[in-house]
């Protein structure tokens, strides 16, 4: 579907962004986001480069990259007019990125699932609030540094370590039940 | 009360002598209204149960009530994340006594494979249940074993009913 990858950097994002727009991508299909922190920096020992036989990929020098896919749809026969385009922008932790929702609006939604899930600031949405989870939750579970057994449970055990059944054991007790 | 058919039987003026408990038990097993609290994809094989082919009403349970005052049973079907945890809680604090409560699938009973920032891992950390149902998710035959097995609990328990 995608015939075209550009790679731009974080400073031109929104200029590329904006003449892709006028040149008819209407469409913003996805806005997601990778984490290349650990990105091939692992020691080789521990086997994953055979996935890659024309060697080990390189580290990237910016921690994130924003994928922003872009549709052009036909308003009248509402048939794709153009191939797809995939923008991929590097960016790192305190670049000034800025949002595209004066270009496409429901790029609202999907940069708050950006900064809930990765922790990746917009430089012009300062009040910016998560989308998915819950207001009380403490850091981004996407990012690469995120401990993976790591939970933050509202109400419930609060260190997160499996429970047993209580109440199971309990009506095993009192009810003789087969 | 006992069954009409056993009355019908009687001599004129006859009794029947049954323990309280078993009478108590045997009407809320046949008389189970269930709060179906529907979150993931086990939602469909509630539905194949609960619909006319599997039939759950043959057990005395076709009764669904969207109000937790006016349920018995809250049937978690589906993942449980941490973030409607405390609205099932409520849920399950708004139901009246005598309640039960049914963990339906694999995700209810342990988070299942969602080993994650995001899932409860297993609903009895939250609240207590009384029969859990695995499967991913459970055939329809399992589900009326489950319903089998907590009408079964519900007969025992007599007046402690939760």
């Amino acid at each position: 579907m995608i015939s075209e990858t550009r790679t731009v950097a974080c400073a031109q994002a929104l200029d590329t962004l904006s003449r892709l727009k006028a040149e008819g991508y209407n469409l913003l299909v996805d806005l997601t986001a990778l984490d290349y922190s650990v990105y091939g920096k692992r020691p080789a020992s521990m086997g994953w480069e055979q996935n890659f036989p024309s060697g080990a990929p390189a580290p990237r020098p910016e921690r994130f990259e924003l994928v922003y896919r872009l549709a052009s749809l036909d308003p009248v026969t509402g048939l794709e007019a153009k191939p797809r385009v995939e923008v991929r922008v590097s960016c790192g932790e305190g670049s000034s990125l800025l949002s595209v929702m004066s270009l496409w609006p429901n790029a609202d939604w999907l940069e708050r699932e950006v900064w809930d899930m990765f922790g990746i600031k917009f430089a012009d949405r300062p009040g910016i609030k998560r989308l998915l989870l819950y207001e009380e939750f403490v850091g981004h579970p996407l990012r690469k540094d995120y401990p993976v057994n790591k939970r933050q449970p509202l109400i419930g055990p609060k260190s997160g370590e499996l429970a047993g059944s209580p109440s199971f054991n309990i009506a095993r007790q009192e009810i003789p039940f087969e | 009360m006992p069954p009409m058919s056993l009355m019908e039987q009687l001599p004129e003026g006859g009794l029947v002598a049954t323990r309280l408990d078993d009478a108590l038990g045997w009407a809320r097993k046949y008389s189970i209204f269930q709060y179906p609290f529907v979150t993931a994809c086990c939602g469909m094989e509630y539905m194949s149960a609960a619909a006319s082919h599997y039939d759950m009403d043959r057990f005395g349970a076709g009764f669904p009530r969207f109000s937790p005052r006016q349920a018995d049973l809250l049937m978690v079907v589906g993942t449980i994340s941490h973030k409607i945890a405390p609205v099932l809680r409520r849920i399950y604090d708004q139901m009246a006594a005598p309640k039960w409560v049914v963990a339906f699938g694999v995700c209810t009973c342990t988070g299942g494979f969602y080993d994650d920032y995001s899932t409860v891992q297993g609903i009895d950390t939250i609240l207590p249940v009384d029969v859990y149902i695995p499967g991913c998710p459970p055939r329809p035959e399992a589900v009326l074993h489950g319903l089998s097995l907590l009408q079964e609990k519900i007969q025992k328990q007599g007046r402690r009913g939760r």
